[in-house]
């Protein structure tokens, strides 16, 4: 026990020493500490108090402050702009790899108002309602009438608007020229482009600044004077729209909230088609969502931003990564008997099946979790992230998008052997459809790295090497047997040797766990397997194909059969040659021979 | 004579309740409280007509509720206004406890209105936000806390509250309402402020704040938005703070005219949390600096009343309560002026919302309560040179 030493001593012990009570002493000597303790706070305290107040009286005092300069801000007449100044078509136009326009600008007139010089404000309200329903006559004649000498109307004027309002012929209403960004192929490509918005503005002339995508992006270049030239993407318009439209289509039928798909060219990294689907038209923005989840909206780009686990497409990588550190073959036999048990974790196979002893190939035909997960088992965590990485997967896409940068992939911080399981069969780390293309493009290309690009680029970049040739011929033809023993049986497309492989992910629960009914279906294609020249990916949102009474929802049902047709329609635009079936031997000719 | 001796009439402790509350009462903070509601309502027949008409509902229906439990928060300001000190902590801690439980089931027995964040009970007629009535209890109890600590012999009150307090933090982060968690960490600071926190703990505390709010901008994409669109210089007209801004600057200073704003059909919370565009818009600067004004007699008040009060107690739930009344009102309209990054927050009396103006009726009664004139002794420094 610790003794409090008894205050003031001295005094205690006088009074023991006369047979007093020492308590009264002790108690008033507290009393007195504690009345010297709270003349000490309360002097602290309002000195402190005083600064609180103050505080909150100067915090008062500049939202007022505040208030009365933003209240005293009214639209003015710009001064400082040149009278008649011409205005130049300095923001350059945006066109395909074909040359056909994307973006382009549009001489138009914006219409304001000088109410002083007005001759007849009620007659201009009224004439200006009849042309524009969208205003008021009333609103109009007040605030031509409160005293204010310049005020907008219009924004935007077309030529027959324009000669109406001159036919009212009031001096008061004056034009200001205008130059306006278009974008005359609506929807199409509209992630890609962004869209564009007024800057700064004046009477004479306002600026156009890019909102996103690629006209935010390189807002610099395309308002560069000194290249005026078009900005050529790598997108080609024809693939860009047949593959929109399949994707539509396809994304109705399957009942999908939203779809995106990639079409990128191995060699060169170009991205020759990028869709994400609810879109929107680039002229007419749609408002960002205020509330809830901004992935809804229409402007998300689910093929750049969306960040989703990407499922069993993961496993190619996993096996690749152990071939090429010589760890496995094609023929390796694999442990694959269901279930893993790894701590408190049981590892499984899509609807309880049980594989048994297998090959690498055959873990990959079947898509079986147990045998990527025993193969990720013998790669290890470092050197399994250091071959992710190596594909690009830990890093935001490098495309020329101003949301690409934002669009990293989620990776779990920690990586404990169960991350290592799971991210082998992709779940636990999510990435976008973007890196999931440039990853498989990079097995595609011989294991030489390719980097994602929408600007047209020609001639084939030499990245640096990331496998050995081998392992990535190895895996194009697992990839390949995948479609024609395995999952993804639906999208053999005859004579263009589709390859590839089908990921179904559940979809994370934000408030934790996983939806039990809902998925990401995710397709990563190559073709053709003999000679890879295209890589393809469909991801499908929420999908669920109902043709049958029980509903499947497996990317086999979803994704390949989009992707077949994908293929089937823009494999002749990109001009490939179907590669012919050997002719069987023929005997009529034979004889004739 | 007999009386004195049998006691048959009762002896007056001391002059009747009412006239002595009335002659004890800070009447010019209670009068911008009655102002402040009477402005709301006047703003609420602006600004809910629109939520009204999109809910296919009687236009003033929304009126009409606010003008129901505003009533209602008029009498729990005058009850709570009444108590004695003693009472005022009684009632505090008892609130607290019971909001606290009511804030801990919410997981379970909770529902979010399809907005994302479990913060409320569904009563049928109305609904319910414990967090609302959990911060006057919770500033009654850590001022009660920390005031017990600085007794000689004392319990550890600030460990205790602050323990509390963090607890709190973490309830409420978990919904996810980082607005309140912000505003209940705030209260705890001011209070252990004036209490006498050393200056090196205050930098660090300082210094906490930034680490947990950068570590809460790379973790939460809900709030990194928000910052971000704080941090960007360029506004994009269509959001939320472009319409307000543009509705403050087309208010100018006498606003253009009642029922001719534009600004409260565009913004979803035109009701809550961007009121005060509403006011600027239809009224002008002039009405904004009236509301502003308003709140500063409030707040600068209460907290130069309780700058003579002796007993720790009251100073610190008073402190307490003034500062949190005060930096919500503060929040709100320095979202609205961009002078503070996006963070919904109601203003308190004037937003809609049930739950909200009553709290804020009884935290606003409790400070009251507190900042009423009474006896401090001062006769004992004249005489004794000393304070009690």
């Amino acid at each position: 026990m610790i003794r409090t030493p008894l205050r003031p001593l001295a005094r205690i012990l006088e009074a023991r020493r006369r047979g007093e009570n020492p308590d009264s002493i002790e108690r008033e000597n507290l009393r007195l500490r504690h009345e010297a303790m709270r003349d000490k706070s309360r002097a602290r305290a309002e000195t402190r108090l005083l600064c609180l107040g103050l505080a909150f009286f100067t915090a008062f005092t500049v939202i007022g402050a505040r208030m009365g300069t933003l209240a005293s801000g009214q639209p003015m007449e710009p001064r400082s702009a040149l009278a008649g100044s011409e205005i130049s078509a300095n923001r350059a136009d945006i066109v395909d790899r074909n040359g056909r326009i994307l973006a382009t600008n549009l001489r138009t007139y914006a219409l304001y108002a000088h109410p002083k010089d007005m001759i007849d404000p009620e007659r201009v309200a009224v004439e200006l309602e009849k042309l524009f329903p969208e205003l008021d006559a009333e609103t109009l004649e007040r605030r031509f009438t409160d005293g204010r000498s310049f005020m907008w109307i219009r924004r935007k004027l077309s030529p027959e608007q324009m000669q109406a309002v001159h036919d009212i012929g009031d001096p008061g209403l004056l034009f200001g020229p205008r130059e306006m960004r278009l974008y005359p192929n609506g929807n199409l490509a509209a992630h890609i482009l962004g869209g564009s918005t007024f800057g700064a503005e004046g009477v004479h002339s306002a600026e156009v600044i890019g909102m996103a995508g690629i006209e935010k992006a390189l807002d610099d270049r395309l308002r560069d004077p000194g290249h005026p030239e078009p900005l050529a993407l790598s997108i080609d318009m024809t693939l860009q729209s047949t593959v929109t439209e399949v994707l539509g289509t396809g994304m109705q039928m399957m009942n999908a909230k939203g779809a995106a798909a990639v079409l990128m060219d191995i060699k060169t990294g170009e991205v020759l088609s990028m869709a994400s689907l609810p879109d929107f038209d680039p002229n007419d923005r749609p408002q960002p969502l205020l509330k809830g989840d901004p992935g809804d909206s229409p402007l998300f780009n689910r093929a750049v931003q969306g960040v989703y686990e990407l499922g069993s497409t993961f496993k190619i990588f996993t096996v690749a990564a152990a071939m090429d550190l010589g760890l496995v073959t094609p023929d390796t036999i694999i442990d694959g008997k269901t279930p893993l048990v790894w701590g408190r974790f049981r590892i499984k196979e899509f609807q309880n099946k049980n594989y048994g002893m297998q090959t690498v190939a055959e873990v990959i035909e079947h898509s079986s979790n147990v045998g990527t997960a025993r193969i990720a088992l013998q790669i290890g965590a470092l050197r399994q992230q250091a071959f992710l990485r190596s594909l690009g997967l830990f890093d935001p896409t490098p495309v020329e998008l101003v949301e690409a940068p934002g669009a990293r992939p989620l990776v779990p911080t920690k990586w404990p052997e169960i991350v290592t399981i799971t991210t082998s069969y992709g779940h636990g780390m999510s990435a976008s459809p973007m890196h999931l293309a440039a990853a498989y493009a990079t097995i595609a290309n011989g294991g030489v790295k390719v980097e994602p690009t929408l600007l047209r680029r020609d001639v084939p970049v030499n990245g640096p090497r990331v496998m050995s040739e081998e392992t990535a011929r190895h895996s194009v033809d697992m990839l390949r047997s995948v479609v024609t023993k395995g999952t993804a049986s639906l999208a053999e497309v005859p004579g263009y040797e589709v390859a590839g492989k089908t990921g179904t992910a559940d979809k994370p629960n934000p408030q934790g766990g996983y939806y039990p009914d809902k998925v990401v279906n995710t397709f990563a294609s190559v073709f053709p397997a003999s000679d890879p020249q295209y890589v393809l990916i469909v991801t499908l949102d929420e999908p669920v194909e109902t043709t049958l009474p029980t509903p499947r929802r497996t990317a086999g049902w979803t994704a390949v059969p989009v992707s077949a047709e994908i293929i089937r329609r823009t494999a002749p635009l990109l001009g490939l040659r179907p590669i012919a079936p050997e002719p069987e031997p023929d005997h009529l000719l034979a004889v004739r021979n | 004579m007999t009386e004195m001796v049998h006691g048959a009439i009762p002896v007056r402790a001391s002059d009747p309740v009412l006239p002595r509350w009335w002659r004890t009462i800070d009447k010019w903070s209670m009068t911008s409280i009655l102002v402040l509601f009477g402005i709301g309502l006047l703003l609420g027949l602006a600004a809910s007509v629109p939520l009204a008409t999109r809910n296919g509902l009687d236009p003033f229906y929304y009126v009409q509720r606010q003008a129901f439990f505003g009533v209602m928060a008029m009498l729990a300001m005058v009850g709570c206004s009444m108590l004695t000190p003693n009472g005022v902590r009684r009632l505090g801690v008892l609130g607290f406890l019971a909001a606290f439980a009511a804030l801990a089931v919410l997981p379970f027995a909770g529902t979010d209105f399809g907005k994302g964040a479990v913060r409320w009970f569904s009563l049928g007629f109305a609904s319910f936000q414990p967090s609302e009535f959990l911060k006057p209890g919770f500033i009654i109890l850590t001022g009660w806390l920390m005031a017990a600590s600085q007794e000689l012999n004392g319990p550890p009150g600030k460990r205790i509250s602050f323990a509390v307090t963090m607890v709190i933090v973490a309830f409420l982060s978990m919904q996810p309402d980082f607005g309140q968690a912000a505003l209940i960490l705030f209260g705890w600071s001011v209070i252990y402020f004036v209490a006498g926190a050393p200056m090196v703990l205050i930098g660090g505390f300082m210094g906490c704040v930034v680490f947990a709010g950068t570590l809460f901008y790379e973790s939460s994409e809900h709030f990194a938005r928000r910052i971000d669109g704080f941090l960007n210089p360029d506004l994009d007209p269509r959001t939320q703070l472009g319409y307000a801004t543009n509705a403050i600057m087309e208010g100018g200073f006498f606003g253009v005219g009642v029922g001719e704003g534009q600004v409260k059909w565009s913004l979803p919370d035109a009701h809550t949390d961007f009121i005060i565009a509403v006011a600027a818009e239809e009224y002008g600067l002039i009405l904004v600096l009236c509301i502003i004004a308003l709140y500063g007699v409030v707040v600068v008040r209460s907290l130069f009343r309780l700058m003579r009060e002796r007993d720790p107690f009251i100073r610190l739930a008073g402190t307490g309560l003034a500062c949190i009344f005060g930096v919500q009102a503060m929040i709100n309209m320095g979202v609205a002026v961009r002078l503070l990054p996006a963070k919904g927050m109601t203003l308190p009396f004037v937003s809609y919302g049930g739950s909200s103006v009553i709290a804020a009726g009884i935290t606003v009664g409790m400070l009251l309560a507190l900042t009423r004139t009474r006896p401090q002794g001062q006769i004992g420094d004249i005489l004794f040179k000393r304070g009690r």
